[in-house]
């Protein structure tokens, strides 16, 4: 019976056999791994939280209506970008390209607020140099902000092969793995607004 | 292999529905309006604390289900099963990181006021 299965050339109702869904498949590996890098930095500033070293603490520092702007802010960057796979699918490459827009935007002005938010800390002085809890909170919630960095630049790119080669299987494909890395950035931030800012004002 | 699916054939390995993206959105909407309430009225105490860390959990099954189409894929549900793998990976570093720093930091610095901890002129005393 296995002899059969294995020499048969009928077809195996398997899905994850073609490119398309390997790639997805090892998009969602990598961004297991990528998570296990968060996970490391979380325990980080987890445990260096309230090592001060007499300095400012979570409290003295974090402005909440920035961090609701912020956050309203990736969730609509997020929620576009899904709504402009929706329009590739039905080939609408207009839409696609509208919603993509509004997306990158939305990207560009999260990235925006957090630089502001970034080097109006420096400004006072309160460096990752400070104490534990700055190098663990720079060190989370800036390679975030990494990713979301590099997420736009891959966005500049996609946008360009879309307008040049429209919706192609290839072109499809590299739309649906970078959906998948920013809906990733996203959940990635909740953690960050609960157990970063959230609880260090509570 | 089919390595040569047409773009309508890979289009429908994609999970994606405008109700699915709308239930997301809404959703993540009202659990972070929920938690950023909680906390901005100044409500204090471990009941929030422990709230707020519910709310960003149900939003992040949420996210995973309503955006990134987990569960979604059909049998067998690699996917599915990676991302299982990967929580319980997650969960073990975290948890047991936590519970060897905490350990350690109560079996070492237990005699010390915490003000103690905290303060650099103190600091060359203890190294």
């Amino acid at each position: 019976m296995s002899e059969s299965f294995i020499t048969s050339e009928t077809k195996i109702p398997d899905p994850h056999q073609d490119t398309f869904s390997r790639a997805i498949f090892g998009f969602w590996a990598y961004l297991m791994t990528d998570s296990i890098l968060f996970g490391s930095l979380f325990v980080t500033y987890g445990v260096l939280q309230h090592r001060t070293f007499g300095g400012p603490s979570s409290h003295d520092l974090f402005t909440l209506p920035l961090v609701v702007a912020e956050t309203i802010v990736l969730l609509i960057s997020s929620f576009t970008c899904g709504l402009g796979l929706l329009a590739a699918v039905r080939g609408n490459k207009k839409a696609l390209l509208g919603w993509f827009s509004i997306a990158f935007l939305m990207g560009l002005s999260f990235v925006v607020m957090e630089v502001t938010e970034f080097s109006a800390l420096v400004r006072e002085g309160h460096t990752w140099q400070k104490s534990a809890f700055l190098s663990s909170f720079f060190s989370l919630v800036g390679t975030h902000g990494l990713h979301v960095s590099i997420g736009l630049l891959w966005m500049i790119v996609l946008i360009g092969q879309v307008i040049k080669k429209g919706v192609t299987v290839t072109t499809f494909r590299r739309l649906v793995c970078f959906n998948m890395f920013w809906h990733f950035l996203d959940l990635v931030w909740i953690f960050i607004f609960t157990f970063v800012y959230l609880m260090g004002v509570l | 292999m089919q390595d040569n699916l047409s773009l309508n054939e890979v289009i429908k390995e994609w999970h994606g529905s405008h109700r699915h993206y709308v239930i997301g959105f809404l959703l993540s909407i009202l659990l972070s309006g929920i938690a950023f309430y909680l906390v901005m009225a100044g409500f204090k105490g471990s009941t929030i604390l422990y709230t707020i860390i519910g709310l960003a959990l149900l939003q992040a099954v949420g996210q995973l289900i309503f955006f990134l189409h987990l569960g979604k894929e059909e049998k067998p549900r690699w996917e599915t099963l990676l991302v299982l793998f990967m929580i319980l990976v997650a969960v073990i570093i975290v948890v047991g990181s936590l519970w060897i720093m905490f350990d350690l930091d109560k079996r070492t610095m237990d005699g010390m006021a915490p003000h103690q901890k905290m303060l650099p002129h103190t600091m060359t005393n203890h190294s």
